[in-house]
């Protein structure tokens, strides 16, 4: 057994049982970000996706393929978005590699 | 050529063939230890319980089961086994009410249509009848599955025929995993030789419609988005332009029934559609101004409610004891499959409807 329950996604609403003010104000600002914008809302569902994988979120990533699926974005557009933020999150590990040339050209250079 | 993806529930003998054994499944489970809302308890909450009939503007008739494909999907659960094909008489009496009815539609579906021996005999009488649009759902591939169907667009043509078809998606491996293999390649052929006597184009009075429904276990994005998409990538790839473009969910009955329950996605679904109900699609759902004919003449408040068998609550139940005023004081018969036409912008044959 996971923590994580598909069927908590569900239940996502009820967060604002417990503090109705700040879940209601979450959910307004929520629901706005995705409208279409100076970004289209597809566009905007694909960069959810990328970023439900960086963080890792069972939720999003349920949340946004589904999302993508009803807005007729392909599995290869999916994908590659999946690789965007991949790229993103090891480029941003390995960049750190310059801390480490930087040091190791201080202390043995 | 196209290859079929499978045979139809009927032909396999499956449990779920049984219109009753469709209606039990979906009053049981969650439905019935209260975890969501039967639909009748849904529209109750927003006062919408009975529906009822507003005027009648569409009759769609269903002129038989037979099809040349058997898509994964089907709510007929149509194929080339299925034989329940109308008859001249039962067209004849079709005709007498297509005469005289107040509905400024008539909408021909099936199977493929085109396939009934006496279809086009039917749709010169109808033409003869004066009605304001008289459309035919075809499946495109049967235009170009025999010679014998080659001339259709000229046929449409002649009579004046509102083409809608169905095209779910505008990539070929979607569209064939849904329709069969070599189904996308065949739908392209059959738009452009329907493009080529003047179907679909910008200002065109012969109107070529898409249908598009999801091709998997989740709803139908905005019918405008997706509209824009389709002509954009029609249009670039294949020349091909058509009118408007219907986004339809997918109703859990039938072959789409079997497909979530066997793929384990029935609960998530269900969920999905009650947690878009839209009470404003309630007061437009196909089911207020349309009437569903099927192919032996019974009368259903939809398409939907036909491959149910659930006939019209009226004392009026037949094509040939026709009477619109008495049909139109009946109550419309519902159950949760009906979450299917009220999810977001709602759903129905002419696509959404809030």
């Amino acid at each position: 057994m996971s923590y994580y329950d598909p069927k908590d996604l569900r239940k996502f609403g009820n967060i604002t049982d417990w503090s109705e003010e700040l879940g209601t104000k979450f959910f307004d600002y929520y629901g706005k970000v995705f409208e279409e914008g100076a970004l289209s809302a597809r566009e905007k569902s694909l960069i959810a996706l990328a970023v439900a994988h960086t963080e890792m979120c069972p939720y999003c990533i349920d949340a946004y393929t589904k999302d993508g699926l009803q807005r007729g974005i392909t599995k290869e557009e999916m994908m590659e978005a999946v690789h965007v933020g991949a790229a993103i999150k090891s480029g941003a590990s390995l960049v750190h590699g310059v801390m480490m040339m930087n040091k190791v050209n201080k202390l043995d250079g | 050529m196209t290859k079929l993806k499978t045979q139809s529930l009927h032909k396999r003998e499956s449990e779920l063939a049984k219109a009753n054994k469709q209606v039990e499944y979906l009053s049981n489970g969650i439905f019935a230890d209260g975890e969501l809302p039967t639909f009748a308890k849904k529209i109750k909450e927003t006062s919408q319980f009975p529906l009822k009939p507003k005027k009648l503007e569409i009759l769609q008739i269903n002129v038989g089961y037979m099809c040349n494909q058997v898509c994964e999907h089907c709510h007929v659960d149509a194929g080339p086994d299925r034989k329940e094909i109308m008859t001249r008489e039962t067209m004849t009496q079709c005709l007498e009410v297509i005469k005289n009815t107040g509905a400024h539609t008539l909408d021909l579906t099936g199977g493929a249509p085109e396939m009934n021996p006496d279809f086009r005999w039917f749709v010169e009488e109808a033409s003869k009848a004066g009605i304001k649009d008289f459309i035919v759902r075809s499946n495109l591939t049967i235009i170009v599955a025999n010679k014998k169907y080659h001339d259709l667009p000229e046929f449409f043509k002649k009579h004046n025929v509102h083409v809608v078809s169905s095209m779910p998606h505008w990539t070929k491996g979607k569209t064939d995993k849904q329709r069969g293999d070599g189904v996308f390649d065949a739908s392209i052929e059959a738009l452009k030789m329907l493009n080529d006597v003047g179907y679909g184009k910008p200002g065109s009075d012969l109107k070529l419609d898409l249908v598009y429904n999801p091709s998997g276990a989740f709803l139908p994005g905005d019918q405008e988005g997706l509209e824009k998409d389709f002509k954009k990538v029609l249009s670039e790839e294949f020349d091909i332009q058509f009118h408007n473009l219907f986004a339809i969910t997918n109703l859990p009955i039938s072959r789409f029934l079997d497909y979530l329950i066997a793929s384990d996605n029935y609960e998530d679904y269900m969920y999905s559609l009650v947690e878009a109900f839209n009470p404003s699609a309630v007061s437009n759902v196909m089911c207020t101004n349309t009437l569903s004919v099927s192919w032996d003449g019974w009368l259903y408040d939809c398409d939907f409610n036909q491959m149910l068998e659930l006939k019209v609550a009226s004392k009026v139940k037949h094509i040939s004891e026709y009477n619109e005023a008495i049909l139109n004081d009946r109550n419309i018969i519902i159950s949760q499959h009906c979450y299917g036409c009220t999810a977001g912008a709602g759903s129905s044959c002419q696509g959404a409807v809030a």
